[in-house]
């Protein structure tokens, strides 16, 4: 028996699971383009430094990495697991993806990843760059089917139901790689990553020269990262901008609650720098209004209007009675498959089917349906304003105090006097966590935001659960807490225990702190 | 070339058995190294000997257990959906033993500390040894049939428990597949080892071997005398994919009717027996890579002959036989089998090449000798 309670527990595992993948995934799409650019360096000049620098931050690397595959296994579990009429419905168009990652991409980036950490001795320095590049394409091309896959579930193209399958079947498989969205969210996402590698890289170099040891290293670690690092940040906010104008253009609900526009306003919209949004009301308690900016963002016009979330409800509660007439037409279709007036009438509304499909989480037969719980199904189909609407400020201010920093540290670096700039260096020290905190939030955005679907105006995400038991639930969450925390307390100690020893911990003799094990002093 | 939709059907579940049979060989010696790693390595550079042997490796060949279950999702999606959310704890147990191999391979030689490496050794031999076990267990229920049902809409129920399916003739199941792993680890090992380490692998080899033969032949005849399962109305395979509108019946001794129909099938449990005896004598005699290329041919048999004894079948239902998932009708739609057929013709020969260009650069033997010099790099 499918319960709201089944359904928070599963959503709140997937949610868990998937955040915490995501605090490793980033680090490694940013700092292999980094491992190729001081490899490169390596193989070009010659200079041993260079060659270290690859394998000090290789090796912090190597300790992110681990987790990241460890923890990304799970949530190709996951879909089965817990997301079994998820996996059933969409598995023709969603699966793809998954298979195709594993096989173009995820063998390239886990088999080079081994000759990356053992064939310094047995390979060429060329080969060995190459190892290193391809292990780069692989893990940047796993992005890409796994955003293609993602894209996919924001919005829906290349597809079709099949009322005989009892599922959606893939009709365009070009339309789905080369979903805008995909594509869209492919470049941000990646592009966050460099960030987050250039941010990793930058802010324990700065460690490094504030305390004024391994100076040469770190001086260099210092300048590829800012270069790095700020051309990421300046392609994460264009990219994301671009990000944000196609969800205005394919998933108005996500666009109105992330700006809190509960009113359509004539073009072009203005924009709210701060709200409260008030959600029992439908609108804002109070609203600082910038003009014209949202309907420039948005649509990139000034006369184009952007529908607020009345109108879209509205909208919405239309497509909900369709969607009725579409789960009976098809109850229908199913006992009696021959009939081709009932399948015409049916082909007529199919595109509203999970609209109806919404109310299945009130009633379990179409008859028992009131207008009232129609009313809800469509008020249903906003996600909570306020979580949106905040957390995609804070990853935006976020982003544009991460281009401040990338921007001073690059200047500072071509000027050549940042060692002598001890408020950038700590700045870039404690700033660390920053751009994770800036992944999960956007990643919030763009999940929280697409509900109540887990494909979005196709599939609500409470009919999508497996039927578990909330028992099984509470079990397995507490297991992967459980792992996880533990997990993630070893490789913290590992990750700062490798930092502060610094490259003396690759043993050449060139370094301070080479005795294995010993602490930086203080 | 465009394939008619039921010969893509047969050719997937071909694929499908290339995965398990590419998984097994590839991501299973490394298991088998994980198992064998506590008892063949006595102290820590005899350990890291043996963790070496699959340190540049273990990472790729994992991707053949990923690649796997990205496939059955799919090409069979349904069967994804009715496995992994029915076999939920024993799926969880795979995958909460599979957390200890990234990080015990990686993490294990970064401490100095007696403990903080036993840990991790241990570490990896649960993630080598728990998951093949329960593929087994899983397999000895896919072969009994499990309790299962859809509803109109075709979402599945499971009434069976995480107990049930650890039942006698599954456990045997289990022990064969965990035999057989080990073997295969057995023989990778003594290919990259020399010593101590490559006498006790000789013997553990020679253990695991005799075991996988007894299962394996105790396993076929008591399949003889449990219910298989027969399609008794008619079959089109080229209908579009419905997992309820057959009629199935339960039968004992139809898992042999394949042999019986196809005789030239018997071919195949032949070689899980030539592969695995020959891989026993080749490896005793110390021709190493000729052992490891006939045990894995004697994985293709065993796999294989599970395979072959349930065709049609991919997963009978024992509470609703009608609703039992089949390479007819679990199937994905006809474009996207299409499609994912072509990708895997692409990209599984680039994959074997990169793959056999990375062991042939770390070939040799991997001594204490080596570890040593390489104390700061080799796990």
């Amino acid at each position: 028996m499918v319960t709201e309670q089944l359904v928070d527990l599963s959503r709140l595992q997937f949610a868990a699971t998937a955040m915490y993948h995501f605090l490793f995934v980033p680090l490694t799409l940013g700092m292999v383009w980094l491992l190729v650019i001081m490899e490169s360096a390596w193989v070009m000049t010659g200079k041993l430094i260079y060659k270290d620098m690859t394998r000090f931050w290789g090796k912090l690397f190597g300790i992110n990495f681990a987790l990241g595959v460890t923890t990304g296994i799970t949530l190709e579990f996951q879909f089965g697991t817990n997301w079994a009429y998820y996996s059933h419905y969409v598995g023709d168009i969603f699966g793809a993806p998954l298979a195709i990652e594993g096989l173009m991409a995820f063998f390239l980036e886990s088999t080079f990843i081994g000759l990356f950490f053992f064939g310094w001795e047995r390979l060429s320095r060329k080969q060995h760059l190459m190892v290193t590049v391809l292990m780069a394409v692989g893990t940047n091309l796993s992005a890409l089917w796994i955003l293609v896959a993602n894209g996919w579930m924001q919005h829906p193209v290349g597809a079709e139901f099949s009322f005989e399958t009892m599922r959606m079947e893939l009709t365009d498989f070009w339309a789905v790689l080369f979903n805008p969205d995909a594509q869209a969210k492919f470049v941000h996402t990646v592009s966050a990553g460099y960030v987050t590698g250039a941010m990793f890289v930058l802010s324990i170099s700065s460690w490094y020269l504030l305390r004024r040891r391994d100076l040469e290293f770190a001086r260099r670690s210092f300048s590829i990262a800012a270069a790095f690092g700020f051309a990421s940040v300046c392609s994460v906010i264009v990219l994301g901008d671009e990000s944000g104008y196609v969800v205005s253009e394919a998933q108005q609900t996500k666009l109105a609650a992330m700006e809190a526009m509960w009113e359509t306003e004539p073009a072009p919209a203005s924009f709210n720098l701060i709200a409260f949004p008030n959600e029992a009301e439908m609108k804002n308690d109070y609203a600082l209004h910038i003009p014209w900016v949202m309907g420039l963002l948005g649509t990139r016009s000034l006369d184009q209007e952007m529908p607020g979330i009345r109108d879209i409800v509205a909208r919405n509660r239309e497509r909900v009675e369709t969607g009725v007439d579409a789960v009976r037409l098809l109850e229908a279709l199913r006992a009696d498959p021959a009939n081709a007036d009932l399948r015409t009438r049916f082909d007529a509304v199919k595109d509203d089917l999970g609209f109806g499909l919404l109310l299945k989480k009130y009633v379990a037969s179409m008859d028992e349906v009131t207008p009232e719980l129609m009313d809800r199904a469509a008020r249903d189909t906003i996600p909570k304003v306020a979580p949106l609407f905040w957390s995609f400020r804070l990853m935006v201010a976020l982003g544009f105090a991460l281009l401040a920093l990338f921007g001073l540290a690059l200047w500072h670096s071509v000027k050549g006097d940042f060692e002598r700039k001890p408020w950038l260096l700590r700045w870039a020290l404690w700033f660390l966590p920053m751009p994770w905190i800036a992944c999960e939030l956007g990643w919030f955005v763009a999940e929280y935001g697409r509900q109540p679907w887990t494909i979005y105006g196709v599939l609500p995400t409470h009919l999508s659960v497996s039927t578990l038991s909330v028992e099984s639930l509470y079990g397995s969450l507490a297991g992967f807490v459980g792992f996880y925390t533990l997990l993630l307390v070893v490789e913290m100690y590992l990750m700062v225990r490798f930092a502060r020893q610094g490259p003396g911990s690759l043993g050449t003799g060139r370094y301070t702190n080479e005795q294995h094990g010993e602490t930086a002093p203080a | 070339m465009i394939l008619d939709y039921p010969t893509l059907k047969l050719v997937w579940w071909l694929l499908v058995g290339v995965l398990l049979v590419g998984f097994a060989i590839m991501d299973g010696h490394d298991m088998g190294v994980g198992t064998l790693l506590p008892f063949v390595g006595k102290d820590d550079t005899e350990r890291r000997v043996v963790i070496n042997t699959v340190g540049p490796h273990w990472d790729g060949n994992q991707v053949w257990f990923i690649t796997g279950g990205g496939a059955i999702f799919a090409a069979w999606p349904i069967v994804y959906a009715t496995a992994f959310s029915g076999f939920y704890w024993a799926m969880l147990a795979v995958l909460w033993a599979l957390f200890f191999r990234p990080v015990g391979f990686d993490y294990r030689s970064k401490i100095h500390h007696p403990v903080w490496r036993s840990t991790w050794d241990w570490g990896l031999f649960v993630g080598g040894f728990v998951p093949p076990l329960i593929f087994g267990v899983a397999f000895g229920n896919l072969l009994q049939g499990v309790p299962f049902h859809f509803d109109d809409t075709l979402v599945p129920y499971y009434t069976g428990s995480f107990w049930g399916l650890l039942n006698p003739f599954a456990l045997l199941c289990g022990v064969v597949s965990s035999a057989m792993i080990t073997l295969q680890g057995a023989v990778y090992l003594m290919h990259r080892t020399e010593g101590e380490v490559y006498e006790r692998t000789r013997k553990a080899m020679l253990g695991a071997g005799l075991v996988l033969l007894a299962g394996f032949t105790a396993a076929g005849i008591w399949v003889q005398a449990i219910p298989g399962y027969v399609i008794a109305s008619a079959i089109d395979p080229s209908a579009l994919p419905n997992p309820q509108a057959k009629e199935v019946v339960r039968e004992a001794g139809a898992w042999m009717a394949n042999y019986r129909a196809m005789p030239a099938t018997l071919l195949v449990p032949a070689l899980a027996y030539l592969g695995v005896a020959a891989a026993l004598w080749l490896a005793w005699r110390g021709r190493t890579l000729a052992a490891f290329v006939a045990s894995s041919l004697g994985i293709v048999g065993v796999i294989g002959t599970a395979g072959v004894s349930m065709f049609p079948f991919v997963m009978p239902s024992i509470s609703a036989p009608d609703a039992s998932l089949t390479v007819w009708d679990a199937v994905s739609s006809h474009l996207t089998l299409t499609i994912m057929f072509w990708a895997t013709l692409i990209f599984m020969p680039l994959i074997v090449a990169y793959t056999s260009w990375a062991y042939k650069v770390m070939a040799g033997k991997v001594t204490a000798a080596y570890v040593r010099e390489n104390e700061h790099s080799a796990y």
